[in-house]
């Protein structure tokens, strides 16, 4: 969590552009680009992250003016957020290759269905898709099985997440928060309050940040156990899915026996948790262990399975390059080299103290990341055990510290299942005048468009499931 | 080895509602009202505590809540227990937007209206029923809840009860979100491609009022303060998200194959 300092430091889009093109040619990424209107104009900010942590710089487009300098041709990764900040403002960035509506459109009828080259047509797969997903629409361009291009619209969805917070309390906030990406609603919860707490300097009690960690982690085993679900679906594994299906109710049934939320809803609250969970540590273990053992067995089975196992290899090949210089996240970034993990390079709740194993393949395809995710399914029992140990030493200690309302900024983060999520909180009077949620799902839906190469029509329901992110996190 | 491995841990699946399930009696609902007259609470007190703005003071000093609105924060629950209980049990829906507000003001003449020609629709209905979803800008886990029905605790398959891609096939339509602007034409779209008789039913708290993402917070991404201003609902459960259990229950409930017993305990009884 980093407070960001009120240096009333702004300076021009242009001067920011250059500062983004040193930090990302220095081994940096940038990490969030996004805008907030003011009276003089729109603020637009940059998030960096790198080995110092998370740094935050503002440029102000001044009122009247309709467009600034694109970063995009420059820095690749700020195409999406570009188009972003073009739909929700209508500001120009100069010089963008394609400023088509991304996640907020104005006349949602019109359905530009252009193919790019000869004898290409366009599926249109969406918004209504067939099973129970999450509205978006693909527009597949091929020649018949190859898939050359893919172009992606998510604003049939689009909820105005952003405009949600403005005017709530800091502590009504984490409501939305939650619900911003709700398969992720405790990573969410935590990087929005731990920016919260950044600005009121409050300090969450160990105890606390041993349940938020429980809570944590339990959300990332339902989620990569998800995933495996919709591989397995894919596959036409029945049983498989059927299984891995048991083992996501089991984990969701736990972690609706410890809060009485399966999603664990409410837990978090600025300044700690909202209650001590309903299950004491030993039976938290207990059951633990059980889903350890049985999801150990299928999962050491599936990964033996080699008519599984051969439609994940070489499919959807990221290049650890492009991972590289895209900053992408999660085990979708770890599968392609990546070795950046928020919960080791910029430790929170209880990482701080346990220990985690972070997970990295090179080969970056369906089947890496599939691989980072057995690891990481493994590595999250271990620390809940870890965390389930130190509750039971910790007893009836303080569950929340005090976290008044104060004015100011900051940016807090979280390793959701899907990747980095990361919150910029402006706290005015005692409310929230802006808050951007950023998840690791916007961040690294946008290269869905180029892990094609060689892959056919078939290929597209493991590369979808092996990106594993929500539609809800990218729309806003 | 899968087909081995199919058969190490026996039958998982619920008898449910066939037999009772221990797990959906358990069931966290929304916020229902423990004692209906809030004294020594003023208005502005209760209707304070509540973020979504589900709960109202009458006139006369009767505690109500909107369930239809409840997100299950529990900061109500957890601020005056002496008015505020969670609700539990699979039996969360309501036949009417209004039948969600508890305690209810709905006279039997209007409910047996309602459920009348609910069921001279869906009596075709019968044996083999085809589910269409329809995403309006949910939160996503609403999706999950959903597709756990597909697990082998819940089964749906056991229940005649089948996931169809294309909405020509479809009986029931389930709506999640809360009508964000650019899902509004899809949905129409999709419902008028369904065949007749149809059922929709509006599922989780955002899709039956517009829930934290309502008219009044964000009017320019969401059209509707719900779904009900798209299409037609027949069904309306709140929940956010509704539990696996609650989105049979409603299934049942549009179907009219709620067990009789069950029925009376159903909320559209008003006896819980």
């Amino acid at each position: 969590m980093t407070v960001v300092p009120d240096t009333g430091q702004v300076e021009s889009v242009a001067a920011l552009r250059d500062q983004v093109v040193a930090h990302c040619a220095g081994g940096g990424r940038l990490a969030d680009l996004s805008g907030t209107a003011l009276d003089d104009g729109l603020l637009i900010t940059a998030q960096l992250a790198g080995p110092e942590g998370i740094t935050t710089l503002d440029a102000l487009v001044p009122a009247g003016q309709a467009s600034y300098p694109a970063l995009t041709p420059l820095v690749g990764s700020a195409f999406w957020y570009e188009r972003e900040l073009h739909d929700l403002f209508g500001v120009v960035p100069d010089g963008h290759p394609r400023l088509e509506p991304l996640i907020r459109s104005a006349d949602h009828g019109v359905l530009p269905r252009h193919a790019i080259g000869p004898g290409l047509f366009t599926i249109p797969h969406g918004p209504v898709r067939s099973g129970v997903v999450e509205s978006i629409e693909y527009l597949v361009e091929t020649p018949g099985e190859d898939i050359p291009h893919l172009n992606m619209r998510l604003f049939y969805k689009h909820r105005g997440v952003a405009t949600r917070f403005v005017g709530l309390t800091p502590a009504d906030g984490v409501l939305a928060a939650e619900r911003t990406e709700g398969i992720a609603s405790v990573a969410h919860a935590i990087a929005y309050c731990q920016a919260v707490e950044a600005v009121a300097g409050a300090d969450v009690p160990w105890r606390a940040a041993l349940i938020r960690t429980v809570h944590a982690e339990l959300e990332r085993l339902a989620c990569h156990l998800d995933v495996i679900v919709r591989l397995a679906d894919a596959a036409g594994l029945a049983v498989a899915a059927t299984r891995f299906g048991w083992h996501k109710e089991r984990v969701l049934r736990l972690t609706g026996s410890l809060c009485g939320s399966r999603f664990g809803r409410g837990v978090v609250v600025p300044g700690g948790v909202g209650a001590a969970p309903l299950i004491g540590p030993a039976e938290l273990l207990a059951a633990v262990g059980e889903l350890d053992r049985q999801v150990g067995d299928d999962v050491r089975l599936l990964m033996g399975t080699a008519s599984f196992l051969d439609r994940l290899r070489r499919t959807g090949p990221l290049p650890s390059g492009r991972a590289a210089e895209h900053g992408a996240l999660g085990p979708v970034g770890r599968a392609s080299g990546a070795t950046e993990d928020t919960r080791t390079a910029r430790p929170y709740a209880a990482y701080v103290a346990l220990g985690v194993a972070v997970s990295s393949r090179e080969d970056g395809d369906a089947l890496a990341r599939l691989e980072v995710r057995v690891d990481e399914i493994a590595d999250s029992v271990h620390l809940l055990r870890q965390a389930a140990d130190e509750l039971a030493e910790t007893g009836a200690s303080p569950l929340r510290a005090d976290c008044a309302s104060a004015d100011g900024r900051a940016v807090g983060w979280a390793e959701a299942p899907q990747g980095e999520v990361l919150y910029h909180i402006r706290i005015e009077d005692g409310l929230i005048t802006g808050c951007r949620g950023r998840s690791a799902s916007f961040h690294n839906l946008v290269l869905m468009h180029e892990v094609f190469a060689g892959d056919i029509l078939t290929d597209f329901p493991f590369i979808e499931a092996s990106f594993g992110l929500s539609i809800a996190g990218v729309a806003g | 080895m899968w087909a081995l491995r199919g058969l190490r841990d026996g039958v998982l699946t619920t008898r449910w509602p066939v037999r009772p399930d221990e797990y959906a009696s358990a069931t966290r609902g929304p916020a229902t009202v423990l004692a209906p007259t809030a004294r020594g609470a003023s208005e502005a007190d209760v209707a304070g505590l509540c973020p979504t703005s589900a709960l109202t003071v009458t006139p006369s000093g009767e505690v109500r809540v909107d369930q239809g609105r409840c997100i299950l924060c529990g900061r109500c629950v957890a601020a005056r227990p002496d008015l505020f209980g969670w609700s539990a049990g699979a039996h969360q829906a309501a036949l009417s937007r209004a039948g969600l507000v508890v305690p209810g003001e709905e006279t039997p003449d209007t409910l047996a209206a309602v459920t009348a020609g609910l069921r001279a629709r869906t009596r075709a209905l019968r044996r083999s029923v085809h589910l269409r979803h329809v995403d309006t800008g949910s939160d996503g886990s609403e999706e999950w809840e959903i597709l756990a029905l597909l697990n082998p605790v819940y089964d749906i398959h056991r229940l005649g009860m089948f996931l169809t891609a294309s909405p020509r096939h479809a009986d029931v339509l389930l709506v999640t979100g809360p009508g964000a602007l650019g899902m509004a034409e899809p949905l129409r779209q999709t419902y008028e491609a369904m065949p007749h008789p149809k059922v929709a039913i509006a599922v989780g708290t955002d899709a039956v009022s517009g829930g934290t993402v309502g008219p009044s917070r964000a009017a320019a991404a969401t059209a509707t303060g719900g779904v009900g201003d798209i299409v037609p609902i027949d069904v309306w459960l709140p929940g956010s998200p509704p539990s696996p259990f609650a989105i049979l229950s409603a299934l049942l409930l549009a179907l009219n194959r709620l067990p009789t017993g069950s029925v009376a305990a159903a909320r559209t009884g008003g006896g819980r």
